[in-house]
């Protein structure tokens, strides 16, 4: 006999927000009353090119589902090129990630600005239902461990 | 060899250079391993053979300290790995006294084993003046033959080619390898359906044992901090490790040194559990070489690499979900 968890797949998701553009805009979709899924867990870092592969990959391994990094529109980072760098580190963090075997599509980057609430929170609506169709996460987590 | 060791001497007999690093005999036929020279008698133990595939070039980090020009003898694809370290400010040009010496493919001798031969007391055909297109190795259960090219190391086989690209002199002849694509592999890969892909790397680094051997030859691993001696992470030991820990090892080892490697192929060399560290290296090239215009690392001494410059135009992390 066994205990069947019946619970319905709510994707657990983190958003990688920079501090000066995304997560101005995600403010904005927050006071303007955009609705975004409550599974989206915001982190704040200072700018896009912050974020190290790893920071990535944690989060997958902590049990998020799907993973997204928000930054200023190229030309637009308040450290003037960050995002640049930012957007070929992750082209290459991507496609390993697709050479791998671990699905493609968990792993998305979206240039958001500070006047944009209403692109956050449809980009976060769409990912949400992107990973809803994807499913859990197993790949990244650890094997071992789950069933 | 009789030439290097000549010219060697003779530069340290004149004071152009304070040692020689190159390598010396180990204890088994196929095992030479690194060395500094700095006496005339140690040379006696002095060998260039097919057996030295040990790239010489991260060792320049330290002499580079010391007092002194050191001779250092580079084969072609090791200049490659030094101009990258010239290009990081890891070594110093004025320290190096840079001999080219020839190389006609070096050999794997996990790859004479697997043929079934062991007891292996001697190799004749290896030695750089009798390099032939068969290898005689004498056994304890008789004599064996196996072809050079059977034996060859991968990265010979897909060799950048014979030209070194820096250098103060050159000793030897040189032979083309190369009879095989760098990206075929990576090639076969990619066609793979997402399952199959998984299951081919995690029966690959399944067998990783972390020794860090792969980390620690690299020469594009040379910082003098790792995160993975963090002991804060369970990847640093095998004992905690597991299979998301293992992915991440090798995602983050390659991806630190994307746009560095030179594919000098030493990370592949000397997996003790031979695990195909070059896959992943080269899917990083050859992604690079796709979207942002084909680069060699190593080539040149460069101001920039592909992952620390930009374009306005660069496509955008999407293009790896769209391409599917
Ligand atoms: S890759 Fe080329 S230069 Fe390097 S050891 Fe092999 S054959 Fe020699
Ligand atoms: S050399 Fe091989 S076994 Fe050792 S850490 Fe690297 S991949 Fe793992
Ligand atoms: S990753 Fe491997 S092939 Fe690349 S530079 Fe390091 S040791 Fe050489
Ligand atoms: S500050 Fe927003 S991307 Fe650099």
């Amino acid at each position: 006999m066994s205990i069947e968890a019946n619970e319905e797949f709510k994707p657990k998701i983190v958003a990688f927000c920079c501090n000066w553009c995304s997560y101005a805009g995600a403010d904005l979709a927050g006071s303007s009353r955009l609705a975004y899924p409550a599974d989206v867990k915001i982190i704040r870092v200072p700018c896009s090119c912050r974020v190290n592969p790893m920071f990535i990959l944690r989060a997958f391994e902590k049990g998020a589902d799907g993973v997204i990094l928000c930054g200023c529109h190229p030309g637009d980072c308040h450290y003037s090129t960050g995002n640049f760098y930012a957007r070929r580190r992750m082209t290459m963090l991507f496609s390993m990630l697709d050479y791998m075997g671990v699905e493609n599509g968990r792993t998305r980057v979206e240039w958001v600005s500070a006047a944009e609430g209403v692109k956050f929170s449809t980009t976060m609506n769409e990912f949400v239902q992107k990973i809803h169709s994807l499913g859990k996460n197993v790949r990244l987590g650890d094997l071992r461990c789950r069933n | 060899m009789q030439e290097l060791i000549a010219r060697a001497k003779e530069l340290l007999a004149d004071g152009t250079v304070a040692r020689v690093l190159g390598w010396k005999a180990g204890d088994l036929p196929y095992n030479p391993e690194p060395a500094y020279f700095e006496k005339e008698e140690d040379f006696k133990d002095f060998v260039y053979n097919s057996f030295c595939g040990a790239n010489l070039s991260k060792f320049m980090i330290e002499a580079s300290k010391l007092e002194g020009k050191t001779l250092v003898c580079l084969k072609p694809c090791d200049t490659y790995s030094f101009n990258q370290l010239l290009s990081e400010h890891r070594v110093d040009r004025d320290k190096a006294y840079i001999v080219g010496v020839g190389c006609k493919g070096k050999l794997d001798i996990e790859k004479i084993k697997k043929q079934g031969i062991k007891g292996i007391k001697s190799i004749s055909g290896a030695e750089i003046s009798d390099e032939a297109d068969t290898l005689t190795i004498d056994t304890i259960y008789g004599e064996k033959t196996c072809a050079f090219s059977d034996a060859m190391l991968e990265r010979c086989h897909v060799c950048k080619g014979k030209e070194h690209k820096i250098y103060d002199e050159i000793i030897g002849e040189s032979k083309e390898t190369k009879d095989a694509e760098r990206f075929a592999e990576v090639e076969r890969i990619e066609a793979m359906s997402p399952e199959e892909k998984f299951a081919f790397f995690r029966k690959e680094l399944s067998k990783c044992i972390r020794c860090n051997a792969c980390r620690n030859v690299c020469p594009a691993c040379s910082c003098r901090k790792c995160v993975f001696d963090s002991t804060k992470f369970d990847s640093s030991q095998k004992a905690n490790v597991d299979s998301f820990e293992e992915k991440m090892f090798h995602i983050i080892r390659a991806f630190h040194v994307a746009g560095r490697c030179t594919d000098c192929g030493e990370c592949s060399r000397v997996c003790p559990q031979g695990i195909p560290l070059h896959l992943f290296n080269r899917k990083f090239i050859k992604e690079i070489d796709e979207l942002y215009g084909e680069y060699q690392a190593g080539e040149t001494v460069v101001e920039k690499g592909p992952l620390t410059s930009y374009t306005f135009d660069d496509v955008e992390p999407g293009i790896v979900a769209e391409r599917g």
